[in-house]
């Protein structure tokens, strides 16, 4: 084992690959919550052909494996000369743009059936107390209904962003040089394979503890576990 | 309810047939099988190529039974340490970096390594005219490294699984060009996807020498194959391999 | 079936791979699940340490890496074990590999389910059993066991719906299942969203089948119990 290596060469490339990973993370989850909430009002509406789209939508992403999902848009979709010609080539041709959109409209469907769970376990009789002060339906969605079940759902969106950083491993396939990536390079070069796939599991298990105590801080901040209601 | 009965007996089944005890008998090639001309899968899941012919013509003159076995790139050196074949017959480039891992035996064929890009592409093989051009090439393959070692400041580079997915990726115009092994690169161009494309400048390394990789100490093995590689050559079996693929000699 | 340009059979033949892995991994994965939870739930201080460093660690890395490690990782450990019995050839199969990656998964996330399953239990079963002079082994078998798999069914659908998805994941290590039998035909045929597309299908069809076949199961395994109506 070469130290003076692993510390000039090997582990700037690995903090370098959390960043990538992280950065990759930060967004998916953000952009796929913004996503995930018009889906997920959606999802729980009364009226049927309002359910369906979004229902078709989280049953697709939510029963095929995220792999098969980003080796659609990086490689299925450039086979089409038309999607090669428009302006969405633009960014499709970047693998960090493709593994961005499949992450976040992969995430984006579990956390749509998350909401879809807070916000029916808001209690009716608030919504009905909402209404009966004269609130309109959507006033009551904004200021009762989606601030209620947001708290709610705290704790299992929580668990679903770590859930999206470990199932985020797999962008070093379409050439990201993520964790994945560059333990992979590295292993390429060194062929100390138990070493570094082991320093890689340290990488995450130290990101995933961090993320679940800041979570924990911020759902003691807002007491959220008043509010389960279970 | 028995259901974790029937549960339990067929995990206790799992891991009694899970592991495998190779025979020695059988001398298993390794392979990666996403490599044309050498290696490649076809329709019915065979695994046939130069490397697989010409690694069956050293079984028979060797009288050993041979049997091919795929692994991905990244893996394939430690999936020979881990036993899981004998011999690496992968278009391998023979490198100090590898030697520290495996043995090798005498070169079966020499290799170059020579860019592609788009026929219309104004491009230049020097340094000063690539800066800012993203090449991709396939990852733990001398053309990777040679990539990192020499131009890592002036290209992006990409880096595949393996060579095939690089290619698609040219020919979607994610990459400007490839950097790759000459005799593949060759392939792919006479192929229909790859008739918009070219070589670009001459070879940026060359005698680049294949050799097949063996595990560290098997000195009986390596000079048995050593000895079936002469063989081959000098009665002509070789000559045949070579010519049903390149119109060229690549020994 | 769709004859797919020769590939349609190759398809076919991933798909019952997939489902051979899928099986042998959720019945390992159940005994790692019911070991983790005995551990978990133990008077034992160590063994309760144990149980939570297993759920901690396995959960906290990613699936993919657990795949990789399993396969590329194992090889000293194989040699040694190997060695010890005679056969320094000893390795892991891909298909070993992946059954032992995503059943160390499956079971840290078992372990939960059977646990909270395992505290559901009144402790008033064991009293009677030890009453009747039944034996702790005994207990444990004909008592408790038949109600906590009635319980914890639901949840451990669920996970053996994760658990199929993240099959994909070992076609990394070159099992021919159908993620890898999708990625040859399309290098084959350059067609990669057919491929990727009909993968996706099988994937979505595989779901249905199983969420069928659970709640079949969930019925005959709460014969006879009176559910909560809420």
């Amino acid at each position: 084992m070469n130290w003076e290596l692993f510390f000039d060469k090997w582990l700037p490339k690995m903090l370098d690959g959390a960043g990538v990973t992280l950065e990759l993370l930060a967004i998916a989850v953000v952009a796929g919550l913004i996503l995930a909430i018009p889906l997920g009002i959606a999802r729980s509406s009364s009226k049927p052909w309002v359910r369906a789209l979004p229902y078709s939508y989280i049953f697709f992403f939510r029963g095929t494996p995220l792999l098969l999902q980003l080796f659609l848009v990086y490689y299925g979709l450039s086979q089409f000369e038309a999607v090669r010609q428009s302006w969405a080539w633009n960014y499709l041709r970047d693998p960090y743009w493709c593994a961005l959109i499949t992450m976040t409209m992969h995430t984006a469907a579990y956390i749509a059936e998350i909401l879809r769970g807070a916000i029916q376990a808001v209690p009716t009789g608030e919504v009905e107390a909402a209404r009966a002060l004269g609130m309109s339906r959507s006033k009551a969605l904004l200021y009762i209904i989606l601030p209620r079940a947001a708290r709610i759902a705290l704790p299992a969106y929580s668990n679903e962003v770590i859930l999206m950083l470990k199932a985020s491993a797999v962008v070093y396939t379409v050439t990201l040089f993520d964790i994945m990536g560059q333990t992979r390079t590295i292993i390429a070069r060194t062929y100390q394979a138990e070493l570094y796939f082991f320093i890689a599991g340290l990488f995450y298990l130290a990101i995933t503890l961090v993320l679940t105590q800041i979570f924990r801080f911020i759902e003691h901040k807002l007491r959220v576990d008043m509010l389960q209601g279970r | 309810m028995r259901h974790y009965k029937k549960i339990l007996l067929a995990a206790a089944a799992t891991l009694a047939f899970g592991t495998q005890a190779i025979a020695a008998d059988k001398i298993k090639l390794g392979t990666e099988g996403a490599y044309p001309p050498f290696n490649l899968i076809d329709a019915s899941g065979a695994v046939v190529g130069f490397d697989i012919e010409v690694g069956q013509a050293l079984c028979a003159k060797m009288g050993s039974e041979c049997e091919v076995v795929t692994s991905d790139w990244d893996g394939i050196i430690p999936a020979l340490n881990a036993k899981k074949f004998d011999m690496i017959i992968a278009s391998m480039s023979i490198t100090d970096e590898r030697k520290q891992a495996v043995d090798f035996t005498d070169p079966y064929y020499t290799n170059k390594l020579q860019f592609i890009a788009p026929k219309s592409a104004d491009f230049d093989t020097e340094t000063e005219s690539l800066k800012g051009k993203i090449i991709g090439a396939q990852r733990a393959t001398i053309a990777g490294q040679w990539l990192e070692d020499n131009l890592a400041d002036t290209v992006t580079i990409k880096l595949y699984d393996t060579q095939e997915n690089a290619y698609l990726d040219l020919s979607s115009g994610r990459l400007d060009g490839v950097l790759g092994d000459k005799f593949v690169n060759w392939e792919w161009l006479k192929s229909e996807a790859g008739k918009d494309f070219e070589f670009k400048g001459d070879p940026v390394f060359e005698n680049d020498k294949i050799g097949i990789a063996i595990r560290k100490g098997e000195d009986d093995l390596r000079n048995k194959l050593n000895q079936a590689i002469k063989d081959i050559v000098a009665d002509g079996t070789y000559k045949k391999i070579n010519d049903k693929y390149f119109p060229f000699s690549i020994y | 079936m769709i004859d797919l340009q020769g590939f349609g059979p190759a398809l076919l033949s991933g798909t019952w791979m997939t489902v051979q892995l899928s099986l042998a991994s959720v019945a390992l994965g159940l005994v790692f699940g019911l070991l983790g939870a005995a551990g978990k739930t133990s008077d034992n201080a160590f063994a309760r340490l144990l149980g939570g460093s297993y759920t901690t660690i396995v959960r906290g890395v990613p699936e993919t890496l657990w795949v990789l490690m399993a396969y590329f990782g194992t090889v000293s450990a194989m040699n040694f074990i190997g060695g010890l019995v005679g056969h320094d050839d000893f390795a892991l199969s891909p298909f070993a590999a992946g059954v032992l990656a995503l059943a160390l998964c499956f079971g840290a996330y078992a372990t939960e389910v059977f646990r909270g399953a395992l505290l559901s239990i009144p402790k008033g079963h064991r009293e009677a059993g030890l009453a009747v002079g039944l034996s702790r082994p005994r207990i444990f078998w004909r008592i408790i066991l038949p109600q906590v798999w009635r319980i914890a069914l639901p949840g451990l659908g669920n996970l053996y719906l994760i658990l199929l998805k993240d099959t994909a994941l070992v076609s990394l290590i070159t099992l021919d299942e159908i993620m890898r039998k999708a990625q040859i035909a399309s290098n084959a045929t350059k067609e990669p969203f057919t491929f990727y597309m009909s993968a996706a299908f099988i994937y979505l069809s595989l779901t249905v089948l199983v969420m069928v076949a659970l709640h079949f199961m969930e019925k005959r395994a709460a014969q006879g119990f009176a559910r909560n109506e809420l």
